[in-house]
């Protein structure tokens, strides 16, 4: 009777499942590191709510962040997720390098615990670093560049961040209780079938893909939605900044893409709870429909990664030029071009699954035509550097480094775009060696060049540049060294996702990956002691005019910080590169003739309730704790569709008469700063007025 | 402008506006109707032209509710909506077409025994 009670409230979950025990039960080094990591989730969570406490932020936190919608907090809040979980991802990227330089024979990690790392790595390096860091950067940045105030749906902005941390939450707290799946990031079945893995492993993944992916899904349409009918007046679509041009494509394939991923991430649920065959052979299922379905989501996943990078690329690269952006409409074709033929490659991730040859030469064909508008767009970067004033600053070392190596690991992808070669060397180090050759100088240079662009627009000072550089020239030592000797081994036939290997040929080039790994985390420290040293010094790179870089586009004729509403006044749109055409004509800084009472959209608990119900949800589902799920999903749906019917009522009215008051307040404090130079950008004095030069723009 | 002419023009334009919904829902009912009865009549239809007329009455709907529901017509102003959709029928196409490429050919080639 009482066995059965317990088993109704806790499901399957025993204290077996409580991974910080087991240290004490087996302490091998295996285990010793297994139980550490739940206890760094344990004690950092203890830590932040003491220390949430300790400074009474917990009102501050809920009233200026959790609850708001504000896109520009919400942006905020997705790059700390991105942050956190990079750690995470970096640290177990780092535990993996070490396993395999010691691993020549055995190593330190049980196949098991390798296993859950590289499907945990995988996982959370896409669905919970990338995707939050660019979702994060093109909320901060499209509404302000398309002059709005706010996007299309601001409560389904917080809500799409809600169901993304509930999915961030699952795989942190799979590290707690109970283990991860064993699948990798792509969890074939038939292996995470229940057939192979009765245990929460798949369940964890599944869960928290599921979530995210609907999370991202919701963006997707709101920021079509937001950058199709929130532009303001006078932004025709070849007026837009090349970010929102990038932002625009990665909306529209996160709408098209991501369902792919929810409808087979449903069926694989069906097939472990409920006892469905889609994918499985026996009963007329087949799992060749997962890997079609998934890579369907996946590859065009790789292009909602990398295009908005490609956007922060185009931006920083004309900035920090002092020229235009050349070959803007190549750029624009070049950005829709990779947005079609990304949904007609995907069959490449499974040449050597059994289709014939024709259809392998087919989508090799079409992968390598994909070579051709990324190439036009190095080239466009290219000339815009041409006989430009380029400063290096540190967004620019980011770029430098990613035009270099992002080349290189364009190459490497031209030759497995042959499916002949593809069959030597698929499952190999060296196509790990290859997609991170591409996501890292690709996809996180970008984030990071955006996040030291964009900082001081948020929050009124610049970061520091010292470890800004040390950071990023870490980043790139720490990636040459990681995965340049992965090509190495690769060819030389060592697979992925092997916890040890036999041929002493590869310890070598594995001892110089995990030094690698060492430098790639001084990359990662250099960040947050970047990040702390710049709020302590916050006093000596105040930027008070909004404008630190001499910038082209409209989010930088705004203050820093941005206030709520954005813009005083919105502002109409006769220029490409608006603001650095006004500033040529001496208007950069106008008072308008009147000010009118500003409509914001109210606060709304949807994102906090999505994202502790979410949690409670997926943990339910996953435990087989049934009353927990269905209790949730309950409060889950009453909140959304209780919010829906009532709408938003408590809107926010901001009176002209504080518009006018707060924006002459900026325009006076503006024309007593003195405008600074270029060679002074880094310096204290730039406080963000910038001094005129001769430009060259883009009408 | 003052309050009765705005009143005038909205009641103006809610006329305008039910007009078209309700135009698009006889359409589409008559669109809907005429399928169901096929089918209902069973055998004394040809098959084939069954499925041919239920799948062109289909896209006609289709565009029915996209002029009256959505309101996308080739309009300069609409001009931008258009395009979106033609991008996004591109798209699905690549996915459905693909999808059923891959598959069948696989299915022929792997379970073609059994």
């Amino acid at each position: 009777m009482t066995t059965d009670f317990w088993r109704i409230v806790f499901g399957r979950l025993d204290l077996g499942a409580l991974d910080f025990l087991t240290a004490f039960r087996d302490p091998t080094l295996n285990e010793i590191i297994l139980s550490g990591a739940a206890w760094a989730v344990i004690l950092g969570g203890l830590a932040a709510v003491v220390a949430l406490s300790r400074y009474r932020l917990w009102g501050p936190l809920w009233q200026n962040y959790l609850v708001s919608v504000d896109h520009k907090r919400i942006g905020i809040m997705y790059i700390v997720l991105a942050g956190i979980m990079l750690v995470r991802g970096v640290l177990e990227g780092v535990v993996m390098r070490g396993q395999q330089a010691d691993g020549l024979g055995g190593g330190f990690l049980s196949a098991n615990h390798y296993a859950q790392l590289f499907s945990t790595h995988g996982t959370i390096m896409i669905f919970f670093m990338a995707m939050p860091f660019l979702t994060g950067l093109i909320n901060i940045v499209v509404p302000l560049q398309i002059g709005a105030r706010d996007v299309s749906f601001p409560m389904l902005n917080s809500a799409s961040l809600g169901l993304t941390v509930a999915g961030a939450a699952l795989v942190m707290i799979s590290l707690v209780v109970g283990q991860f799946s064993t699948g990798g990031w792509t969890a074939y079945p038939p292996y995470t079938d229940s057939l192979f893995q009765p245990g929460p492993g798949p369940d964890y993944w599944l869960w928290s893909v599921l979530l995210a992916g609907l999370g991202t899904t919701i963006t997707g349409i709101n920021f079509v939605v937001t950058i199709l009918r929130e532009r303001a007046p006078g932004m025709t679509l070849m007026k837009m900044p090349m970010f929102t041009w990038t932002a625009l494509c990665t909306a529209i394939l996160m709408v098209f893409a991501l369902p792919p991923v929810t409808v087979s991430t449903a069926m694989l649920l069906l097939d472990r709870y409920a006892g469905f065959h889609f994918f499985t052979n026996a009963l007329g299922g087949n799992m060749m429909n997962y890997a079609n379905l998934f890579w369907l989501f996946g590859h065009p996943e790789v292009y909602i990664l990398i295009l908005p990078a490609f956007g922060v690329y185009s931006e920083i690269v004309a900035t920090y030029s002092g020229k235009r952006l050349y070959g803007y409409g190549s750029l624009v074709v070049a950005t829709m071009s990779i947005a079609v033929l990304s949904f007609t490659v995907w069959l490449h991730h499974f040449f050597t699954m059994g289709q014939d040859a024709d259809m392998n030469a087919a989508f090799g064909i079409a992968t390598m035509l994909i070579g051709v508008p990324t190439g036009v767009k190095v080239y466009d970067w290219m000339a815009t550097m041409y006989r430009g004033r380029v400063r290096m600053t540190v967004p620019m070392v980011y770029l430098v480094s990613f035009m270099v190596l992002f080349v290189l690991g364009g190459l490497s992808g031209i030759i497995l775009a042959n499916p002949s070669i593809d069959f030597q060397v698929h499952n190999t180090l060296f196509l790990v060696a290859h997609f991170h050759n591409m996501l890292i100088p690709g996809l996180l240079f970008g984030m990071l060049a955006g996040y030291t662009y964009w900082f001081p627009k948020l929050f009124g000072f610049r970061l520091n540049d010292r470890w800004g550089y040390i950071s990023a020239w870490s980043w790139v030592a720490g990636f040459v060294l990681v995965f340049f000797p992965m090509y190495v081994v690769g060819l030389m036939g060592m697979t992925r996702r092997t916890v040890a290997y036999t041929n002493p040929a590869y310890q070598p080039w594995m001892i110089l990956s995990a030094v690698g790994g060492v430098v790639v985390t001084v990359a990662l420290l250099s960040l947050f002691v970047q990040l702390y040293v710049s709020i302590r010094d916050r006093e000596f790179t105040r930027d008070i005019g909004g404008d630190p870089w001499d910038a082209r586009t409209l989010e930088w004729a705004t203050p820093s910080p941005v206030p709520a509403y954005n813009f005083a006044v919105i502002p109409h749109v006769h220029a490409r590169e608006a603001f650095a055409v006004a500033k040529e004509a001496g208007l950069g800084y106008q008072a308008p003739p009147a000010y009118a009472d500003i409509h914001l959209p109210g606060d709304t608990w949807m994102g906090v309730i999505l994202a502790v119900f979410g949690t409670a949800f997926g943990f339910g589902m996953i435990w087989y704790m049934w009353w927990l799920a269905a209790l949730s999903f309950a409060v889950m749906a009453v909140a959304f569709i209780g919010r829906a019917l009532r709408g938003d009522r408590a809107g926010v009215v901001i009176p002209a008469a504080q518009v006018a008051a707060e924006h002459r307040a900026w325009l006076a404090a503006v024309g007593r700063l003195a405008p600074v130079t270029r060679e002074h950008e880094q310096d204290g004095i730039n406080h963000g007025v910038a001094a005129p030069e001769t430009r060259e723009v883009a009408a | 402008m003052s309050a009765p002419q705005s009143s005038k023009l909205n009641a103006q334009g809610y006329r305008h506006d039910l007009r078209g919904y309700l135009t698009g829902f006889g359409l589409a009912v008559v669109l809907t109707v005429i399928p169901f009865a096929m089918v209902a009549m069973g055998d004394t239809l040809d098959r084939a032209t069954v499925i041919g007329v239920v799948a062109v009455l289909g896209v006609v709907q289709l565009f029915v509710h996209l002029r009256y529901f959505l309101h996308v017509d080739f309009s300069p102003e609409e001009r931008e909506k258009v395009y979106l959709l033609a991008f996004s029928a591109l798209l699905l196409f690549l996915m459905a077409a693909g999808t059923i490429w891959v598959l069948v050919n696989m299915n022929t080639r792997m379970m073609g025994m059994g």
